[in-house]
C-alpha cells in the first residue's frame, strides 16, 4: 500500500475506519450489541466444548462431521459467490454492478472468516493447529485435498481482502486507483473463486468410502448453488445498506442480481433432479444414504422434514424470483431471497454432510442433530461474521460514498 | 513451500525404506528455537510455581509444555525419540504414579503382516473384543472397540447386511459370524487424506497414527470404507489396574481426547515375535495372524490353501485381511 504525507495516510486511514466503526445512530449501537451479544454466545459455547472435548456435540463415530462442517460447506460458495459481482463489472465493465462489487468482496471476507472458524472449531485438538503451518508444520500436500481446501481458502482471503483495501484507500486519499496494480489480482481471484468451490466439493467427490459424495456432479452443483445462495445473500446485504444508509442502491442492480440468481437456481434444480432420478430410478445398494435423506431408514428419519422443506421452499423460492409477479417489489423479493438461502442451506449443509456419513460403511443407521453447544457455536460464528461485514463495509461506503461525491458517478 | 514439499517427498521415500532408521536430515532451526524455548519456559515455570498446582506437579507441567512443541514422529532422531519417550515415562510417573514402559521398535526387514479370519470357525464369542480393548488401552467411557463383530444370516456376505448389536447366547442356529477391525490397506486411502502426515502406512504393512501429531480434524474417518477408525469424543479413560503397561508410541500408549486411534494388529506385540491379543485370545481358531513374506506362515498356508475373498475389493484399497471358508 502507498503511504504519502499527506493528511490522509495509513495512520488516519486506520483511525478514521476505528472512528466510523464505532460512531453511528442508537438503531446502529443496538444492532452492535446484539453482534456482539451472539458472539459472546458462540465463546461461551466453546469454552464449554473446550472443557468437555467434542463430547459436548452430538456427533460420534458414525456421524463423524456435523453441523460445523455443513455451514463451513455452505459459507464456502456464499464466499466464491463475490465472483458474481467481480466478472460483470471488472471483465464486462458494467457500471452498475461496479457500485456494489466491493459489498460482494466484503461478503466473500465475511464469509470466509466464517468457514475458518467452522472448521477451527470442528478440530479435536485446536491448540495443535501449528502441525498444518507449511514450514514449522507438515502440511500433506497434494495429496490430501483438506491441505488444498485450507491453501485456497487463505488464498481467496488475501485476495478479497487486499484489492479492496487497495481501492478503498486510493478513494479515501481521493486517487483513481492504478490498474495494472490490481487488475491481474482481479483475474486471478475469479479463476480462485471456482477454485475454492471446486476444490471443496473435491473434498468429499475424493472419497470412494460414501457414495453418496462420491459423484462427479459435486463439483458444478456446488457452483450452482452457490451462485444462487451467494448473490441472494449479497441482494439482501445490498437492501440493508439501502434502507439503512445514504448509500442508494438502484434497483436495476437488484434486477441484475435477480437473473443471475434464477439462472443458477435453475441449472441447480436441474442438477438436483438428476442426482434424484440416479438415486431412485434403479436405487442400489448405494442409494441408502439418498433413501435415509428423503425417507428415513430403519426408524431414523430426522432428516426428513428438512429435506423436503428445502426443496419445497427452494422451488418456490426460485419460481417467484423467475416470474416475478410483483416487478421489483422489495417486499415480495426478500421473502423470495430468504426461502431461496434457506432452502439451500439446508439441503447444501446438513442435508449433505449427514447422508454421506449414514449408514455407516458397516450398514448402521443413526439419527443426527446438532446439540446445544454445537448451535451456541455456531450463532457466535454467524455473529462474528455479520461483525466483520459490518466493519468493513461501513467505512468502506462512506469513503466509496464521498469519493463519488468528489468526482462524479463512476466511470 | 516448496522446500517444504520437496522435503517430504523425500522423507516418505526414506520411510518406506525403512522408518525406524533415525532420520539423517537437518534439523530445523525452528525446531531447535521451539525446543529450547519450550526447555527455557519449562524451567521458568517450573522455578515461578514449586509444588502441585492446577496442572499437576510443575514437573510434569514443564514436560507437558515441551512435549508440546515435538516435532512428527518421522521427523525425530533416535536421540528426540528417546527424550519423548522418557518425558511421557516420567509424566506418567508423576500424573499417574505408574511405572510405563514406552517401545519404539521398528519394523524388521521381510516382514508384511497379514490377516486371515476363518468365517466358518468364529462363534461370536467376542473374547477377541474384550482382549482388544484391554490390550489397547480402549476408552471404557465410550466403550470404543477396534473389532466389531457381526452376525450375519446365510446367504449373506457383507457385514453392513448383518447384526453387529446382536446379545444373546452364541452361536445362534441357522447363523454365521463376521469380525471387522482396521484391514491395513495396501493403498489406504486415510493415508492420502490426512492434512498433516499424522498417519501412514509403515514398511511393515501397518498403518499407523502419530497420536501427537493428529489435530483431530477427522477426515480419515469420512475416508476409511471400512469404518476402522475411531475419534477420542472425550478423554479416555481406563480403571487404575486394568492399564496395560507394555506400550508402543504408534500403538496402545494411552491417548488423549481429540485425536483418531485405531487397530495397529498389536505393533507393540507383533514387532517382538508375539501374535496379536484377538488371535491369542480367539477360543475357536479363526483368527490367523502372521507374515506374508514367509512361505512357511500359517497365513500363507491359509492363501495358498482356501478360498479367500476380501471385503469391498472395488474400491481397490487393497485390504491385508482376508476372509475364508473352510
Amino acid at each position: 500500500m502507498k503511504k504519502e504525507t499527506t493528511l490522509k495516510n495509513g495512520v488516519s486511514f486506520i483511525k478514521d475506519i476505528l472512528l466510523w466503526n464505532l460512531s453511528g445512530s442508537i438503531g446502529y449501537q443496538i444492532y452492535l450489541c446484539i453482534l456482539i451479544c451472539l458472539m459472546l454466545t458462540g465463546v461461551y459455547g466453546y469454552v464449554v466444548q473446550f472443557k468437555l472435548g467434542l463430547s459436548a456435540t452430538n456427533m460420534s463415530n458414525i456421524v463423524s462431521w456435523g453441523f460445523y462442517i455443513s455451514n463451513f460447506t455452505f459459507l464456502v460458495g456464499v464466499a466464491a459467490a463475490a465472483v458474481m459481482l467481480i466478472l460483470p463489472s471488472y471483465i464486462f465493465n458494467d457500471k452498475d454492478l461496479h457500485k456494489v462489487v466491493i459489498i460482494g468482496e466484503v461478503v466473500a471476507v465475511g464469509s470466509l472468516v466464517m468457514c475458518m472458524t467452522f472448521v477451527f472449531v470442528d478440530l479435536g485438538r485446536p491448540l495443535q493447529f501449528w502441525h498444518l503451518v507449511p514450514g514449522i508444520g507438515q502440511l500433506n500436500f497434494p495429496s490430501s485435498l483438506l491441505a488444498w481446501d485450507i491453501l485456497v481458502l487463505n488464498g481467496y482471503l488475501a485476495l478479497n481482502a487486499l484489492i479492496p483495501a487497495y481501492i478503498v484507500f486510493c478513494h479515501y486519499q481521493g486517487k483513481e486507483p492504478v490498474g495494472k496494480y490490481y487488475k491481474p489480482f482481479i483475474f486471478i481471484s475469479i479463476g480462485w473463486a471456482v477454485a475454492i468451490h471446486m476444490v471443496t466439493a473435491f473434498l468429499y467427490q475424493g472419497l470412494p468410502a460414501r457414495p453418496f459424495w462420491n459423484n462427479p456432479l459435486m463439483g458444478p452443483r456446488f457452483l450452482a448453488s452457490a451462485f444462487a445462495a451467494g448473490p441472494a445473500i449479497i441482494s439482501l446485504v445490498l437492501h440493508v445498506v439501502n434502507s439503512a444508509t445514504d448509500y442508494k442502491i438502484d434497483n436495476k442492480i437488484f434486477n441484475k442480481l435477480r437473473i443471475i440468481i434464477v439462472s443458477a437456481a435453475v441449472i441447480n434444480l436441474l442438477m438436483l433432479f438428476s442426482e434424484i432420478f440416479k438415486e431412485f430410478y434403479f436405487p442400489t445398494h448405494h442409494s441408502q444414504s439418498a433413501m435415509y435423506l428423503f425417507f428415513g431408514l430403519e426408524g431414523h428419519n430426522s432428516l426428513v422434514p428438512w429435506i423436503w422443506t428445502a426443496i419445497s421452499i427452494n422451488v418456490l423460492g426460485t419460481l417467484m424470483l423467475a416470474f416475478n409477479p410483483f416487478r421489483e417489489r422489495q417486499v415480495f423479493l426478500m421473502p423470495a431471497l430468504v426461502l431461496l438461502i434457506v432452502g439451500i442451506w439446508i439441503e447444501k449443509g446438513i442435508g449433505l454432510i449427514v447422508p454421506g456419513l449414514v449408514p455407516s460403511p458397516m450398514g448402521e443407521i443413526i439419527s443426527y442433530s446438532p446439540s446445544h453447544v454445537e448451535l451456541f457455536i455456531t450463532i457466535g460464528v454467524l455473529g462474528l461474521g455479520m461483525f466483520v461485514v459490518t466493519m468493513l463495509l461501513k467505512p468502506a461506503l462512506i469513503i466509496e460514498k464521498r469519493y463519488e461525491d468528489m468526482v462524479g458517478p463512476h466511470q | 513451500m516448496a522446500q517444504n514439499i520437496f522435503r517430504s517427498v523425500k522423507i516418505d521415500k526414506e520411510d518406506l525404506m525403512d522408518s525406524d532408521k533415525p532420520k539423517k536430515i537437518n534439523r530445523r532451526a525452528f525446531i531447535k528455537g521451539a525446543a529450547s524455548t519450550a526447555i527455557a519456559g519449562g524451567a521458568a515455570v517450573t522455578a515461578g510455581c514449586k509444588g502441585k498446582g492446577l496442572l499437576g506437579s510443575s514437573e510434569a507441567f514443564a514436560l507437558e509444555f515441551q512435549e508440546y512443541f515435538k516435532t512428527h514422529y518421522r521427523l525425530m532422531t533416535q536421540i528426540e525419540r528417546e527424550k519423548t519417550v522418557s518425558r511421557l515415562e516420567r509424566i506418567a510417573r508423576l500424573k499417574q504414579d505408574m511405572d510405563i514402559k514406552i517401545d519404539t521398535t521398528g519394523p524388521s526387514e521381510k516382514v508384511l503382516y497379514g490377516y486371515a479370519f476363518n468365517v466358518t470357525r468364529c462363534e461370536g464369542y467376542m473374547e477377541c473384543v474384550q482382549a482388544c480393548v484391554k490390550e489397547n488401552n480402549l476408552d471404557r467411557k465410550s466403550n470404543t472397540q477396534y473389532i466389531r463383530i457381526f452376525e450375519m444370516e446365510h446367504g449373506q456376505m457383507s457385514p453392513d447386511q448383518g447384526d453387529g448389536k446382536y446379545f444373546h447366547m452364541v452361536p445362534k442356529e441357522g447363523h454365521f459370524y463376521m469380525g471387522v477391525q482396521c484391514f491395513q490397506c495396501d493403498n489406504p486411502p486415510c493415508v492420502k487424506a490426512c492434512p498433516t502426515k499424522a498417519t501412514w502406512k509403515e514398511p511393515d504393512g501397518i498403518v499407523v497414527v502419530d497420536y501427537d501429531w493428529c489435530i483431530g480434524c477427522r477426515y480419515c474417518m469420512a475416508a476409511c470404507p471400512y469404518w476402522g477408525r475411531r475419534f477420542n469424543w472425550n478423554q479416555p479413560q481406563i480403571p487404575r489396574e486394568e492399564i496395560t503397561r507394555k506400550q508402543h508410541y504408534l500403538g496402545n500408549r494411552q491417548r488423549v481426547r481429540g485425536m483418531v486411534e485405531k487397530c495397529t494388529f498389536c505393533i507393540q506385540r507383533t514387532r517382538k515375535g508375539k501374535l496379536t491379543a484377538c488371535a491369542e485370545a480367539c477360543p475357536t481358531g479363526a483368527r490367523v495372524f502372521g507374515n506374508l513374506l514367509d512361505p512357511d506362515s500359517e497365513i500363507r498356508f491359509v492363501l495358498e490353501n482356501k478360498k479367500v475373498y476380501r471385503l469391498k475389493e472395488d474400491l481397490g484399497t487393497e485390504p491385508k485381511f482376508w476372509y475364508f471358508i473352510d
